[in-house]
């Protein structure tokens, strides 16, 4: 195989990724037919019945019966789901039961009428606006479906369809889901028959044949139909060979592929392209993208030019496109820029609209295209029959529809502008040339234009003229002018302060765009960067519906979900704007497919609001639940791609959080795994050494007793009691440091006297400290303590313990405490050797030991202990050298009661 | 030999210890009855009306604390309670419940055997007033309010005298701040002061002990009350 036959491992893995997508899903099988009456319907009972008498488990979903007694008998005998009942402003409907057939599961459901559109308003709402996404849906979950569709149905031939026979349809399926099918079977009749059929009531019932085969079925329409349901068919099976060239690699024609960009514009043309784009695109098997530019004049578009222009683009989305609002000062140059940097091959465009002197002083944008073009081709389409051209007709609208507001101050001060203009000249008349006494007013109408917009500096241009010629222009105070040249300095006069004020207009508008762009920015900066300051995901969750709320005007939360993957409401009390009343089914639903619902959007649009998966299909990271003040708002291009980009960057950042949280949680298991194995070591010695010894003596005692003399067995058994206390003590410290570590000691608090508590801790390390020096130095006026009296006493203890361990006998320890603020601080010093000199703050650590191993007994935890209890407290504590030689610990504890 | 007569109700579920306990009572010439669970406990105490329980407070049929309450609704005898480390706070449950001792696990002979005898000395006397006080050096007559030393004549105040009558009333035994304030101040007066008390004590021991940092007489029991030991030791 040589190099350049060597297929793109890309698009290999693309195959393969879609086959493994394609092998779980069902499969989908069309009936397709040129127009209604070819027998579909009656085509797919028949075989349905046929896999039925071979045994096969098929289910009817839904079949239209139409009132057709073939129909109606064909149904006969096979297995029918119930239909759901709805009810639609105040009639019963019948729909296909989504639920039902998920529940039932067949080997293969039959749904008829592909193109159907779901009762929206219906009561209960229908979860799928087309029932072809219903049809979807099943496929998804693995059942096979067969359906019936006519050729007027498919999105991209509408518009022909409607040229065709003059009925513009308006259930339409994506052809995607045509394209995409496992098997069309064509069911064909040639247009005589149908119309014999049609005659002899068998498609409709008698009333309706007159105007049916008046209106629609007439023998022209018919054969056009037929002709592009066969083509349509011819192109799936050309399309199938071209995939499986690709999959062969025998041929290198699909190496370069096109890219084909849809330039729309806000004129009634945009539907017109779109559809020709999609064809364009389907005949070169090319990607395709449908491009918007919001310009400067754009933006005063009315609502109902904004609101067409959303509902193009997202027949753009459902026809397969990608689509794309760029914005920039000028559309021809922003195409171009895009047209460019995404190496398009074809770029489509609407036929110019401005002709004659007007499209040579301001070129349209097509015109500016075709001349600037270089590395594709331009297709420009020409205007359809029947659909008007009026280039003026989005301002006209924007005035009608939604007057801007004018503000009439800002003429009265362009008016004072010239007044002040006419005053200057006054005073400079007598000394200077009028020529120069122009320059005053052409300065006047630029500061007009800067200030107070093109409107009111096209009235100081004329008004400035007009008071020029009055005042200045011989014969004076008359508007007429006795020297021709005079009206040379008025031409230029005039067009000089027009196009001034022009380019400032369009200079404030351009500021005005990149402002709206900068705070779009900006506000998602400001959410970036204080998701990336937030620890937690719920806390997270919480400033991304703070932000969202505020740019949005609306309200959201994020549902997340908990342990099982069920999503759920943050458990937290709501903050101010928050969605109290989400769908939580609708949301689990977005969740577990990875795609947008709810208002606006291709699933449940009825629904009051909109809910955006956080995630990509990987990942379930939860949903942001949108409620907006403004329906209509948040279906806006540009607002729904934004808050998109808000969820993305909150799933970014929730991801994030998330990984940080497991990965804490490895570190910590690490971390527990090291400290049981060190527990496991220290314990195992500490405990088998003295196991041995009672092991060992108790049965010499029991063996051998009575050979022993009674001194012998008195000293057996005092080992053993010996040995079985330190295995007692070592396990309560064990003990004990776990419950106080874990938080499961609940502190006892009561107000104690410390030299009470000392001499609790001196009773009970008596024996111990018996051959120690000691000295207490309690003042009589020291602060009571609020604490727990056992645990510091234990502290204490321990501390006490600690001198009888690691010093000599004999060696001098005090014990001192004295007042700090809310604090007495407590010292216990001893004269022995004093500490290691290594980190002093080691020394509280778990199984860390003064000395080496073996020559004292106990496995480290006292000084732990101890810490952990201060700690408890608020406390704190330290070791460090006592002046003079020797150890000196210190800790605090509380005088006052916590909180006060 | 009076201790001959005496009958000990060992409330205990674990046979190895109630085997250890029974070998050291019978040794000291208790009669022992042993019993493993609650219910069973019931049983032995109302039948063979015992002059001492030692009660285990972890039993396989509910909590020892339970029995102590049961047996208190008819019966002032003395009850010391066998606990374990990890069950503190059932400790004081079992104090405010009536237990009148505790003794933790693991114990020493010599401990229980005291705890034993000091409880059966409370019950033979039942709760009579007792006579001179002997704290080491210091003598008290607790009758006519009097109280000398080595040193001389001591002065105690009338509160100070009612504390110590309380804690000598079970004398060996724990006394908690709780029924210390009760028997003090009486039992109508609502007081949770306990940092009177701690000063009450502490002037005590001032006055009492040898040694007040390292008290061998007034001994605190961190967390849970007093205990006073008569006699010249504890």
């Amino acid at each position: 195989m040589s190099e350049a036959n060597r297929p793109d491992p890309d698009q290999l893995l693309a195959t393969v990724k879609a086959e493994e997508a394609r092998a779980k899903r069902g499969k989908l099988r069309i009936f397709f037919g040129s127009s209604a009456g070819v027998g579909k319907t009656y085509s797919m009972l028949e075989a349905a019945r046929n896999v039925r008498a071979s045994g096969g488990e098929i289910v009817v979903g839904y079949v239209e019966p139409h009132g057709r007694v073939e129909t109606e008998r064909l149904l006969e005998g096979l297995e029918q789901l119930p239909t759901l009942a709805v009810s639609y402003r105040g009639t019963a409907r019948r729909e296909l039961d989504l639920d039902a057939g998920l529940r039932r599961r067949p080997a293969i459901l039959v749904v008829d009428e592909l193109a159907h559109s779901n009762l929206i308003d219906g009561d209960p709402p229908p979860r799928h606006a087309k029932r072809w996404q219903d049809i979807e849906e099943l496929l998804e979950q693995g059942i096979n479906v067969w359906t019936t569709v006519n050729v007027q149905h498919l999105e991209s031939l509408n518009d022909l369809v409607a040229q065709i026979t003059g009925v513009r349809q308006r259930e339409t399926i994506p052809d995607r889901i045509f394209d995409e099918a496992d098997e069309v079977e064509l069911i064909d009749l040639p247009p005589d028959d149908l119309i014999a059929r049609l005659k002899a009531g068998k498609v409709y019932v008698p009333e309706q044949v007159a105007t049916a085969i008046d209106r629609f079925f007439r023998k022209p329409n018919l054969l056009a139909l037929r002709e592009l349901a066969l083509r349509r068919v011819a192109d799936r099976v050309d399309a199938a060979a071209r995939a499986s060239a690709v999959a062969d690699r025998t041929s290198r024609a699909w190496m370069a592929r096109d890219r084909v960009l849809v330039a729309i514009g806000p004129d009634e043309q945009g539907e017109q392209l779109v559809r020709a784009g999609k064809r364009i695109a389907d005949a070169l098997d090319a990607h395709w993208s449908v491009v918007y530019v919001e310009t400067p004049q754009l933006l005063r578009l009315s609502t109902a030019d904004r609101n067409r222009r959303i509902d193009l683009l997202r027949l753009a989305e459902s026809l397969g496109a990608e689509t794309v609002t760029l914005d920039g000062p000028s559309a021809a140059q922003a195409l171009l820029e895009y047209a460019r940097t995404r190496k398009a091959t074809r770029l489509v465009v609407g036929a110019a609209k401005r002709t004659g002197w007007r499209a040579w002083l301001r070129p349209s944008t097509t015109t500016e295209i075709v001349r600037q073009a270089r590395g594709f081709d331009v297709i420009t389409i020409g205007v359809a029959e029947g659909v008007r051209n009026d280039e003026a007709r989005p301002e006209i609208a924007g005035t009608t529809a939604q007057p801007p507001l004018v503000h009439w101050e800002r003429y009265a001060w362009a008016l004072a502008t010239t007044a002040v203009c006419t005053a200057i000249a006054f005073v400079m008349y007598p000394f200077f040339e009028p020529t120069n006494i122009v320059m005053v007013y052409v300065l006047g109408s630029t500061v007009a234009g800067v200030r107070f917009g093109r409107g009111p500096a096209t009235v100081a241009a004329l008004v400035n003229v007009l008071a020029f010629d009055f005042c200045f222009v011989p014969p004076q105070f008359t508007f007429s002018v006795s020297d021709f040249q005079y009206l040379i300095t008025f031409g230029v006069m005039l067009t000089v302060t027009l196009v001034i004020a022009n380019l400032m207009a369009s200079v404030r508008q351009q500021t005005r765009v990149a402002g709206a762009r900068e705070r779009r920015t900006a506000m998602l900066y400001a959410m970036s960067r204080e998701l990336a300051a937030t620890r937690g995901v719920s806390n997270m969750a919480r400033v991304a519906v703070r932000h969202v709320t505020d740019v949005f005007d609306c309200k959201a939360v994020v549902l997340l979900p908990d342990a099982n993957g069920r999503l759920q409401y943050p458990p937290e009390a709501p903050i101010e704007g928050s969605f109290p009343k989400a769908d939580l089914s609708i949301a689990q639903w977005v969740v577990d497919h990875g795609r947008r619902a709810g208002l606006g959007s291709d699933t449940l649009p009825a629904a009051p609001a909109l809910y955006v998966p956080l995630s990509d299909e990987h990942q379930r990271l939860g949903v942001l639940a949108v409620l907006p003040q403004n329906p209509r708002r948040i279906l806006l291009p540009e607002q729904r791609h934004l808050l998109a980009t808000f969820a993305g960057q909150l799933g970014l950042a929730l991801e994030r959080a998330q990984l940080a949280e497991k990965a804490e949680a490895a570190r910590i298991s690490a971390e527990t795994e090291s400290l049981r194995n060190t527990l496991l070591a220290s314990i195992s010695h500490d405990l088998r050494t003295p196991l041995a010894v009672i092991a060992g003596a108790s049965s010499t005692l029991a063996e051998r007793g009575q050979d022993l003399d009674e001194a012998s067995r008195t000293s057996l058994a005092r080992s053993i009691e010996l040995k079985a206390r330190e295995i007692s003590e070592l396990v309560s410290n064990v003990l004990d440091l776990t419950r106080l570590e874990s938080g499961q000691i609940a502190l006892r608090r009561e107000w104690e006297s410390l030299d009470d508590l000392v001499g609790s801790a001196l009773a009970r390390v008596e024996e111990r400290l018996r051959s120690y020096p000691l000295e207490v130095q309690i003042p009589a006026d020291l602060a009571t303590v609020h604490v727990d009296a056992d645990l510091v006493v234990q502290a204490l203890a321990n501390l006490l313990d600690n001198v009888a361990k690691y010093t000599p006998a004999g060696t001098r320890v005090r014990i001192a405490a004295r007042d700090e603020d809310e604090w007495v601080r407590v010292t216990v010093d001893d004269e022995g050797p004093g500490l290691p000199a290594t980190d002093r703050d080691r020394l509280f650590d778990k199984f860390q030991r003064g000395r080496d191993e073996g020559t004292v007994v106990g496995a480290g935890l006292g000084l732990a202990i101890c810490r952990a209890i201060v700690a408890a407290h608020g406390g704190t504590i330290s070791a460090g050298d006592r002046p003079g030689g020797g150890a000196r610990f210190q800790f605090t504890l509380p005088a006052q009661e916590p909180g006060a | 030999m009076t201790q001959a007569m005496h009958q000990v109700l060992v409330i205990e579920d674990d046979a190895a210890i109630r085997n250890v306990i029974r070998l050291l009572l019978q040794a000291e010439q208790y009669r022992v009855i042993e019993a493993s669970t609650a219910a069973r406990a019931g049983i032995e105490a109302r039948s063979h009306k015992p002059d001492l329980l030692l009660v285990d407070l972890g039993l396989p049929d509910g909590d020892g604390v339970k029995v102590i309450r049961q047996v208190r609704q008819w019966s002032q005898v003395p009850i010391i309670v066998l606990s374990a480390r990890v069950l503190e706070g059932q400790k004081i449950a079992a104090l405010d419940a009536g237990a009148d001792d505790y003794v933790t696990k693991p114990f020493s002979a010599p401990e229980l055997l005291a705890r034993v005898r000091a409880a059966l000395r409370r019950g033979v006397r039942g709760g009579e007033q007792p006579p001179l006080l002997h704290l080491g050096e210091a003598t008290i007559d607790l009758a006519r309010r009097e109280a000398r030393s080595a040193r001389g004549e001591l002065h105690l105040t009338p509160l100070e005298y009612r504390v110590l009558e309380a804690l000598a009333r079970q004398a060996g035994m724990i006394v908690t701040a709780k029924q210390l304030i009760r028997e003090a101040w009486g039992p109508d007066r609502q007081h949770d002061d306990t940092r009177t008390l701690r000063v009450c004590l502490k002037n005590l021991r001032q006055k009492l002990e040898p040694d007040p940092a390292r008290p061998r007489h007034i001994v605190t029991e961190p967390g849970l009350g007093y205990r006073l030991h008569v006699g010249d030791t504890p």
